[in-house]
């Protein structure tokens, strides 16, 4: 196993990233509302059902738009730190290791 | 993104339950062993399972002018083999259906199976025949988290498939019909996703971490 990236590799990667996920905003005559594709799922159930009536409904639903993204953006903050913490201890160590040598 | 609660009838809801549970009995026993055997990986598992934390938890716009999520279910299926990720991954649910109205719990086990079984397994099925055929670290890693994000989604769709036929064109033309909404948005972002884990991946085994054991034994290298 040996995964090094060179700086300017790493920086490529993670631009060519954040380009795929900003070109559908930004590409012209691309329309879409951007909601999420489990609700035009639902849709498309209801609309190819019309009989078919949820049968169980979430017991607990944030109750705005806003407090949802709080939760949301608490999940991914959770994993950002402990991501970040453990990259952190990772790279403190291989200096150390060089440091001895 | 995955099925909302309610929207599979429940004799396809409990029979995922049934189908998943053994996965979620068999990654516990797993993630239990790993870290008995080698409690220096903890670190490296904390660090594959936030990733899936904050890959799930971010909605992204696709191409198909709709917005899905993806995974990250793919470094730690490489990491540590896909097992271990089936417990993972029902954590995510479990807090995202219980506290954000997202998924739910009769449509749980169909959500496990997805997310935290399908697409482990064939994220490090797709990682091991790129490795095993030569191609280079970096592209194996891309290969096996694009495809388990992607599989992912192709399993939610066989899922509603199933329970949901088209009159005229059957299972194979609902399938069409629900992989157009899910897999096609899915497949930009799983190449993104393929793309951030290289670099995240990079990172984790640097020049020879911890992390480089699970890669390693799985690869059969130092």
């Amino acid at each position: 196993m040996d995964l090094s990236l060179t700086r300017g590799r790493t920086v490529a990667l993670l631009v060519a990233a954040v380009a795929i996920i900003v070109l559908p905003l930004v590409l012209p005559g691309l329309e879409g509302a951007f909601t999420g594709t489990d609700d035009v799922a639902s849709q498309a159930i209801e609309a190819a059902r019309p009989g078919y009536t949820r049968w169980t409904m979430p017991f607990w639903e944030p109750p705005s738009k806003e407090v949802e993204s709080t939760l949301f953006a608490l999940q991914a903050a959770f994993g950002a730190g402990i991501l970040g913490y453990v990259l952190g201890r990772r790279h403190g160590s291989r200096r150390r290791d060089d440091d001895r040598r | 993104m995955h099925i909302m609660e309610g929207f599979l009838p429940m004799g396809h809801a409990i029979g995922w339950t049934i189908a998943a549970t053994p996965f979620v009995v068999g990654g516990t026993i797993a993630l239990r062993r790993t870290l008995r055997e080698r409690p220096e990986a903890r670190l490296t598992l904390a660090a594959a399972s936030a990733f899936t934390f904050i890959l799930s938890a971010l909605k992204l716009p696709s191409v198909t002018g709709s917005c899905s999520h993806p995974t990250g279910t793919g470094l730690g299926a490489m990491t540590f083999g896909p097992a271990v990720m089936a417990p993972v991954g029902l954590i995510v649910l479990l807090f995202q259906g219980l506290l954000l109205a997202h998924g739910g719990l009769t449509t749980l086990g169909a959500n496990v199976f997805s997310m935290a079984v399908a697409g482990p397994w064939v994220g490090w099925a797709a990682w091991r025949v790129a490795t095993g055929v030569g191609l280079s670290t970096a592209v194996s890693v891309f290969l096996g988290a694009a495809l388990a994000d992607l599989s992912t989604y192709v399993v939610t769709s066989l899922q509603l498939a199933l329970a949901f036929p088209d009159p005229t064109s059957g299972i194979a033309g609902s399938f069409l019909k629900f992989a157009g909404i899910f897999a096609v948005t899915q497949v930009p972002l799983a190449i993104a996703e393929g793309l951030l884990t290289v670099v995240v991946a990079a990172a984790l085994v640097g020049r020879g971490g911890d992390a480089g054991h699970g890669f390693a034994r799985l690869s059969g290298g130092r």
